[in-house]
C-alpha cells in the first residue's frame, strides 16, 4: 500500500472529486428546501429550483414594469463598468506608481512607508468620506475600488520590481541603458505579467468594494440588487445573483490567467 | 588603447579589510585572468572595475580617469548566471544593446536603421552558432547557450573592457573548451581588455595573457578582518593572441 501522499487520482477521476462538493452542496440545498416547502408552502427561505427559475427568467429576460430594463442585465452592466473602470485606474497607479517606487531610490524613500501606511487604512472606513468629498454618484464607487486595490497592487509591484536579478539591471547600464531606457526595455515589460497576477489577486477585495458601495448608495447593479430584494426576504432573487456574481468573478480570473498564459508565454513557469 | 592603472589601492568596509595596497598596471588588448580563494578580494576587484564599488583609499585609473561610479558600455559584463533578459528572444536579446545606444527616447529601431541592427545581431549570433535558436526565449536555452548568448551580448556594443565573473562555473566541464574558443575568437576580433575571475587554474593558465593571484600576505589569527589580500602574483603568459 503506497503512503497517502504519493496515490494520485487520473484525470477523469480528478475531475468527478472536482465535482464532488459541488454535487453534495446542489444534493443538499434540494434535500432541505423540498423539506422545508413541504412544512410551508409559503416558505421564503429555501426556494423550490422552479421558483428560482421563475426569478431569473423574471429578471434576466423579461421587461421590468416599472423601468422597462432587463434587470439582471441593467445590474450587470452597471457593475462590470464600476469594476472595470475601479480596476482600470487602479492597475494604472499600480503600475506607474510601484515601477517608479522599485526602480527610483529616491522615490522609494519618499513615497514606500506613505503608501504602505495608505494601504493600511480600511477603504470602508473611508467611504463615509467619500460620500461627504465626491457625492454618492458613481465617483465614489469607483473611488472606493481604487483606494481599497491600488494600494496593494502598487506595494506588489514595487516589490516585484526590486526582486528582478541585479545582475539584470548592471547588465542593461553595461549595454548603455539610461533610467528611462531601463524602465521601458527591461522593468515594464517584466511587469506586465506581475500586474495581471496582482489583478488576480486583488478581484476579490475589488468585488467587496464594489458590492459595499452598491449596498449603501446606488439605483442599479448587482451588489444593489441584492440588498434591495433583501427587503422581501426574496431568496429566489438572491441566490441566482450570488451565482451570477461568482461567475462572473471566476470568468475574469479566468480571462486574465489566459491572457497572462498567451501574451506572457514567456513569464509561465516550467518553459 | 585602454590601459588600467592600479595604485596603492585599498578597500574596507568598516573595520573589515578587503583589498590592501593593491598595485597593478595592465595594457591594451591583456586577457587578465584572476584567481585566488573564496572570499579574498577577487569579485570585490571587478566589482570596483564595473563601477558600483568605489576604492576606499588609492587610486584606480581607466585610461588615466578615476573609475566611474556606475556602470557603463565601455566595460560590458558577463555574470554566471541571471544577466539575460527573460522577455525578450534571444535576437532581442543580441539587439538591445544597439537599440539603447541609438534610440535614446524609445529604446526601439525602426526602418533602415533596424535592419542595420538586426544585419550586426544576426553575424554576431552566427558567429555564436545559436541562429536555430533565434526566436526562442533564454528559460528554453542550455545553460551553455545562455553564456554564449550572454557574452555576444556583452561584446555587441564594443566594450574597451569585458570583464568575465566564473562565467563558464555553473557549466558542464564538456561545454568549456567550446566556449573557451569562442571568447578567444571574440578577445581577438574586438581587441578588448579581459578580466576574468574562474576558480579553475588550467583555464587560467589557458586563456590568459596575465594570471593574477589575489591572497592574503599578513594573516592575524587573533584578527582575521585585519588584514586584506592583495596581488601576490602577476605572471605574464604566452596567451592566445592571434597573429594578426
Amino acid at each position: 500500500m503506497r503512503r497517502l501522499i504519493n496515490r494520485r487520482p487520473g484525470r477523469g477521476g480528478a475531475f468527478g472529486l472536482g465535482l464532488l462538493p459541488f454535487i453534495l452542496v446542489i444534493s443538499a440545498y434540494l434535500y432541505y428546501s423540498h423539506q422545508r416547502l413541504e412544512a410551508n408552502p409559503g416558505d421564503k427561505l429555501l426556494p423550490a429550483p422552479a421558483s428560482i427559475g421563475a426569478a431569473i427568467h423574471r429578471y434576466a429576460l423579461e421587461e421590468d414594469e416599472r423601468t422597462g430594463d432587463y434587470l439582471l442585465w441593467t445590474d450587470t452592466r452597471a457593475s462590470l463598468e464600476r469594476l472595470g473602470m475601479g480596476l482600470a485606474i487602479s492597475a494604472a497607479i499600480g503600475l506607474g506608481l510601484g515601477l517608479a517606487i522599485g526602480v527610483v531610490p529616491y522615490l522609494r524613500a519618499s513615497a514606500a512607508p506613505f503608501v504602505a501606511a495608505v494601504s493600511l487604512v480600511p477603504p470602508l472606513a473611508v467611504l463615509p468620506i467619500l460620500f461627504i468629498a465626491v457625492g454618492l454618484g458613481e465617483l465614489a464607487k469607483v473611488t472606493l475600488i481604487v483606494v481599497g486595490v491600488a494600494p496593494v497592487i502598487v506595494r506588489d509591484l514595487a516589490m516585484r520590481t526590486a526582486e528582478l536579478p541585479t545582475e539584470q539591471i548592471i547588465k542593461a547600464q553595461t549595454l548603455g541603458a539610461s533610467t528611462w531606457q531601463l524602465v521601458l526595455r527591461v522593468v515594464l515589460p517584466q511587469s506586465w505579467p506581475r500586474l495581471i497576477d496582482a489583478l488576480r489577486l486583488s478581484l476579490g477585495s475589488a468585488w467587496l468594494f464594489l458590492i459595499a458601495a452598491e449596498a449603501i448608495a446606488s439605483t442599479e447593479g448587482l451588489g444593489f440588487r441584492i440588498f434591495l430584494v433583501r427587503r422581501y426576504l426574496a431568496m429566489d432573487v438572491i441566490l441566482p445573483y450570488v451565482a451570477w456574481i461568482t461567475l462572473l468573478a471566476l470568468a475574469m480570473d479566468r480571462l486574465l490567467r489566459l491572457v497572462r498564459a498567451k501574451a506572457f508565454a514567456w513569464a509561465e513557469p516550467g518553459v | 588603447m585602454t590601459q588600467v592603472t592600479v595604485k596603492h589601492m585599498w578597500k574596507e568596509y568598516g573595520g573589515h579589510v578587503v583589498l590592501e595596497n593593491v598595485n597593478l598596471h595592465v595594457g591594451d588588448h591583456e586577457f587578465v585572468t584572476i584567481v585566488g580563494a573564496s572570499g579574498c578580494g577577487k569579485t570585490t576587484f571587478l566589482r570596483m572595475l564595473l563601477g558600483i564599488e568605489a576604492p576606499s583609499r588609492g587610486e584606480f585609473l581607466i585610461d588615466g580617469r578615476p573609475l566611474p561610479g556606475e556602470p557603463g558600455p565601455d566595460r560590458g559584463i558577463v555574470f554566471q548566471r541571471y544577466s539575460l533578459f527573460p522577455h525578450l528572444t534571444v535576437l532581442q536579446n543580441l539587439l538591445l544593446g544597439l537599440e539603447l545606444k541609438d534610440a535614446p527616447l524609445t529604446g526601439r529601431l525602426f526602418g533602415a536603421a533596424r535592419r542595420r541592427a538586426l544585419d550586426k545581431a544576426r553575424t554576431l549570433l552566427a558567429a555564436i552558432g545559436l541562429e536555430a535558436a533565434a526566436n526562442k526565449h533564454p528559460a528554453q536555452l542550455s545553460g551553455g547557450m545562455q553564456q554564449r548568448l550572454s557574452i555576444a551580448q556583452s561584446v555587441i556594443r564594443e566594450p574597451k573592457i569585458l570583464l568575465l565573473d566564473e562565467p563558464f562555473g555553473a557549466l558542464d566541464p564538456g561545454i568549456t573548451a567550446d566556449m573557451h574558443e569562442l571568447i578567444i575568437k571574440l578577445w581577438n576580433a574586438h581587441k578588448m581588455t579581459i578580466f576574468m575571475v574562474t576558480h579553475d587554474l588550467k583555464e587560467s593558465f589557458a586563456l590568459g595573457t596575465r594570471l593574477l593571484v589575489f591572497d592574503k600576505v599578513r594573516i592575524d589569527p587573533q584578527a582575521p578582518e585585519a588584514f586584506g589580500a592583495t596581488i601576490t602574483y602577476n605572471i605574464p603568459l604566452k596567451g592566445q593572441r592571434s597573429a594578426s
